[in-house]
């Protein structure tokens, strides 16, 4: 059997800070898969990292969303058909059933660090 | 055995009965045969005048050809029946005879025309069917006056339909004033002085004597008082008669002055025959309109289906209309007959506005009212007229004007159950609360449930208050907020943005709404501002609010890639521009496909594809479609006088202008827009937001159509415009529409909702009652003047290209990870075959 290499997770550099949008989503690459940043200036924690993969509109799609908020608590609506994201578990707001993953990130000096 | 039901007649009161009596019929046990005299099935003879506007008899039919087939009806048109035997229980016409069990007379009226020397001769027309218009019509053709004769309902409506001919029209009345029976003294002064205001010369007190070839004319008309008229053509309207012939030879008992009688099942001296509208009389009463006729035709079907429970024991005769574009209204006791009553008056002769009041002799109830130049109090009024609510402590706070902004309306919760909110079809208050006791909460279920508002439509209005206060009374809160960050309507916040010149987001949500906002009102404001301020959607403060389509100016396909629209006004395009979008589709391997909208559109594309395919088609000339944002879509167009032998204007050119006028315009929803070279319409005008028309003296312009999940036939707005007129009606039309549209409202569903509807439209677009049609045209031509090609500013500034990267730390390209697949010659989303698994 072929077993993949294991590797101790550890914190990884992604890009810089300039390269995020506020209040809005853009796409990494980390983790061998795309994923979905959004950096909210005003709160704390200020980035979120979620697949950029949406299983309900099974498509690549979710760091192109809407944030919005509801309740204090903060989504990205899918632009495919606007199920909502909670940003800090990956959990969609729509059908409980359903979550997507979430990487823990961090910003440091100026750049954005995620953990796997 | 089914039993035969036949019926004579196939005018409004005629298709209702058949409506009604689908409704309620088991359909097993009768073969319906209806027999129609006119050529046409039946049409709505209320707005027949718009027959001249349209031209075409298909927009006024009251049923889909598919309804008489469809609910196996046997219609026989254009044959009209010469006998009835009631002996034998048959009908005879010049083609067939047919047998019936039940019969029912639907005949109508005709119209009376006054036994004066010479009124035989060509040019001495009626007004009453389609065939009579046609007639009017060509006899108008290159001629320039008109006499009608008869200043009533009907006879001002005649002259109203020989002004849209271009006519010079007259009335000649009988009586001392216009519309006798509805008005009293001054308020037909008033309605008078209004009429000639409009161009259209009244002369009262004329008895005609003679009617004889004229000098200058072709007709002259002479009066008892020795003076004459000169005119080309005469329209006979001096009042309608029972069309009770077949009745009279079958035998059937007559009232007093002619007409079918009939009991209060209108039921006539047969007991297998019925007669409905205006061939019957009831109580020796005749009744013109067409209310009391669709309650004749409910009670006839029921009876015919064995239900007493209906009768018909008279009609209210109130009207409420717009004569050449006035105001008038008549209730009840209009003429002050009934012993000790007594009126209040309100005479405004500088807007031209008369009122008055009939109160019973103790002050506490309303027996009638008359109203000219402005009909808003007419609803209220007539509530309080038929349920005999009592009026309030000073009854003249009804019809004098109010500093809080018109008279004080009359709460929904004080009409008791009975009180009829619809006379057309019927439905009362308690009807509509027994619809919305049944699970009905929106107000176009609740119109197409109970039909209420759906026939002349004019207690829209009270429709719309009686709705309301029952969603109130039931807890639910009629919430019109945005969503939850705004407690405002879009049209609110529209006005805020502007008086208070906000210019972003976060501005607004800081000032007048709470929490971090949403995918409903960040789109929302964000088409707001760009409306208002026209700044580029990537400008700083707008990026984080728009809409994927509207981020990435492209838009979303169902596997995450983006479509491209360039624009292709009018839909003309060059070969050159033709084979660039193919060279541009070839290179990238898009998907190309040609949309209703006459242009092109290239699937497949990928973020970090959409700038670099944009760089060529910008180079080659091409601007952004707008395909992706809440803005102008394509104004289509036919080829028009360029190259068709029927145009009549160029409909391409107009189309390029207005597209190119209007592009980059943001509103509450998209906008669609067409322009047909003539009255044929290929560019199918009629369906658009904005549909412009073709004459051979200008442009007709239709608004508020719509095809798509909800067709709605647009509006016939504004006729012969000039190329300047029609800009600035649409400019108005448009930006009002922008200002107070609500959030993803197209134009068609906007219009239903406005409180007071195409009336309204008109007074405020071509009347300027709001003062403000210069301010909606100047804010257009704001927008115009800075338009920008969206893409173009974008592919020329590196930052806002950073937004297309793929990913921002890697150039693996995105196509890589989409799995297209090969279809007739051109690559597609692969089909999915993981949709089990995932299921």
């Amino acid at each position: 059997m072929n077993t993949a290499h294991q590797q101790v997770a550890q914190w990884h550099p992604v890009c810089s800070l300039e390269d995020l949008v506020p209040d809005s989503g853009v796409v990494a690459w980390l983790d061998a898969q795309p994923v979905a940043l959004f950096w909210l200036p005003e709160q704390e924690p200020q980035v979120y990292a979620l697949s950029h993969y949406d299983p309900l509109g099974r498509a690549e799609v979710l760091a192109h969303g809407l944030i919005c908020e509801s309740e204090g608590e903060w989504s990205v609506a899918s632009p495919l058909y606007k199920q909502h994201y909670r940003l800090h578990d990956g959990r969609c707001l729509d059908d409980e059933k359903v979550s997507v993953r979430t990487w823990p990130v961090r910003l440091v000096a100026g750049k954005v660090e995620a953990y796997y | 055995m089914k039993k035969q039901l036949l019926v004579i007649g196939n005018g409004m009161v005629g298709q209702h009965f058949i409506e009604q009596f689908l409704e309620m019929a088991d359909r097993d046990h009768w073969d319906i045969t209806v027999l129609g005299e006119e050529p046409h099935a039946a049409y709505d003879r209320v707005h027949l005048s718009e027959y001249f506007e349209r031209g075409q008899a298909e927009d006024l039919l009251l049923a889909d050809p598919a309804f008489y087939s469809g609910n196996q009806i046997r219609l026989r048109l254009g044959e009209p029946v010469t006998q009835v035997n009631t002996q034998t229980k048959t009908v005879v016409t010049a083609q067939a005879e047919y047998p019936y069990d039940q019969l029912v007379l639907a005949t109508g009226s005709y119209p009376f025309v006054p036994p004066i020397a010479g009124k035989d001769q060509e040019h001495c027309l009626v007004y009453r069917t389609l065939e009579d218009l046609d007639a009017i019509k060509a006899s108008a053709e290159g001629v320039t006056r008109g006499i009608v004769v008869g200043g009533g309902l009907l006879g001002l409506e005649a002259a109203h339909a020989l002004t849209k001919l271009g006519l010079e029209a007259a009335v000649v009345e009988f009586a001392p004033r216009l519309m006798p029976v509805q008005l009293d003294a001054e308020a037909g002064r008033l309605l008078r002085q209004k009429i000639e205001d409009l161009g259209v010369r009244v002369h009262t007190e004329k008895a005609t004597q003679l009617i004889r070839p004229g000098d200058e004319h072709r007709l002259c008309m002479e009066f008892s008082d020795d003076s004459k008229l000169e005119t080309d053509l005469i329209v006979f309207s001096a009042g309608i008669r029972p069309q009770d012939a077949l009745g009279r030879e079958a035998g059937l008992t007559l009232g007093e002055r002619g007409g079918i009688l009939v009991d209060n099942h209108c039921r006539t001296s047969d007991p297998n025959i019925y007669a409905i509208g205006e061939c019957a009389v009831w109580n020796n009463q005749h009744f013109g309109l067409v209310a009391p006729g669709y309650q004749m035709a409910r009670t006839a079907a029921a009876a015919l289906n064995g239900d007493a429970s209906l009768t018909f024991t008279g009609a209210d005769m109130s009207t409420k209309l717009k004569l050449l574009g006035v105001d008038v209204g008549s209730i009840g006791d209009a003429h002050v007959t009934t012993p000790g009553a007594q009126t209040y008056r309100y005479l405004n002769e500088i807007d031209g506005i008369y009122y008055k009041l009939v109160v019973s002799e103790d002050n506490r109830k309303l027996l009638g009212a008359i109203l000219v130049g402005d009909n808003a109090p007419y609803d209220t009024l007539l509530q309080y007229a038929l349920n005999g609510i009592d009026l309030p402590e000073q009854p003249e706070a009804l019809i004098l004007p109010s500093n809080a902004g018109g008279p004080p309306s009359l709460g929904a919760d004080a009409l008791p159950d009975e009180a009829s909110i619809c006379s057309c079809h019927n439905v009362t208050k308690g009807d509509i609360r027994e619809a919305m006791n049944d699970g009905i909460m929106n107000l176009a279920d609740l119109k197409a449930g109970t039909k209420a508002s759906t026939g002349c439509g004019g207690c829209a209005a009270m429709l719309k208050t009686v709705f309301e206060h029952e969603l109130e009374s039931r807890g639910v809160s009629v919430d019109r907020s945005l969503c939850e960050h705004f407690a405002y309507t879009r049209q609110e916040l529209f006005h805020l943005v502007r008086v208070e010149e906000i210019h972003s987001f976060d501005e607004l949500l800081e000032k007048h709404g709470k929490g971090g906002g949403c995918e409903i009102c960040k789109p929302t404001v964000a088409s707001i501002l760009a409306s208002c301020w026209n700044e580029h959607v990537h400008e700083e403060p707008h990026v984080s609010l728009q809409d994927t389509n509207d981020t990435f100016m492209a838009n979303m396909q169902k596997n995450g890639t983006y479509s491209v629209v360039p624009r292709i006004p009018g839909g003309e395009i060059t070969p050159e521009m033709l084979i660039k979008i193919g060279e541009v589709g070839k290179k990238y391997r898009l998907y190309t496909k040609i949309t209703g909208g006459q242009r092109i559109d290239l699937f497949g594309a990928t973020l970090d594809e959409l700038p670099l395919i944009w760089e060529e088609l910008v180079a080659a000339g091409f601007e952004t479609g707008h395909a992706y944002g809440k803005s102008l879509r394509t104004v289509k167009s036919c080829v028009g006088n360029t190259w068709c032998r029927y145009g009549v204007q160029d409909s391409v050119s107009m189309a390029i202008y207005l597209e190119n006028r209007y592009k980059g315009l943001r509103s509450p929803h998209k906008i669609k827009m067409a322009v047909s070279g003539c009255t044929r319409e290929c560019a199918e005008a009629q369906s658009k937001d904005i549909g412009v028309i073709a004459t051979e003296n200008g442009w007709n312009l239709f608004v508020c159509g719509n095809g798509g999940m909800r067709p709605r036939h647009a509006d016939l707005f504004a006729t012969d415009l000039s190329d300047e007129e029609l800009i600035a009606t649409i400019d108005r039309v448009l930006m009002f529409y922008v200002r107070t549209g609500d959030r993803l409202q197209r134009t068609s569903v906007w219009l239903e909702n406005l409180e007071g509807g195409l009336d309204y439209l008109k007074e405020v677009v071509l009347a300027d009652s709001l003062g403000i049609g210069c301010e909606l045209e100047t804010q257009m031509q704001q927008l115009v003047d800075t338009y920008q090609c969206e893409w173009k500013t974008a592919i020329e500034d590196p930052e806002k290209r950073k937004r297309f990267r793929s990913y921002v730390n890697a150039d693996e390209p995105r196509r890589a990870r989409i799995q297209l697949v090969e279809e007739r010659g051109q690559l597609i989303p692969a089909r999915d075959i993981t949709e089990e698994e995932v299921a």
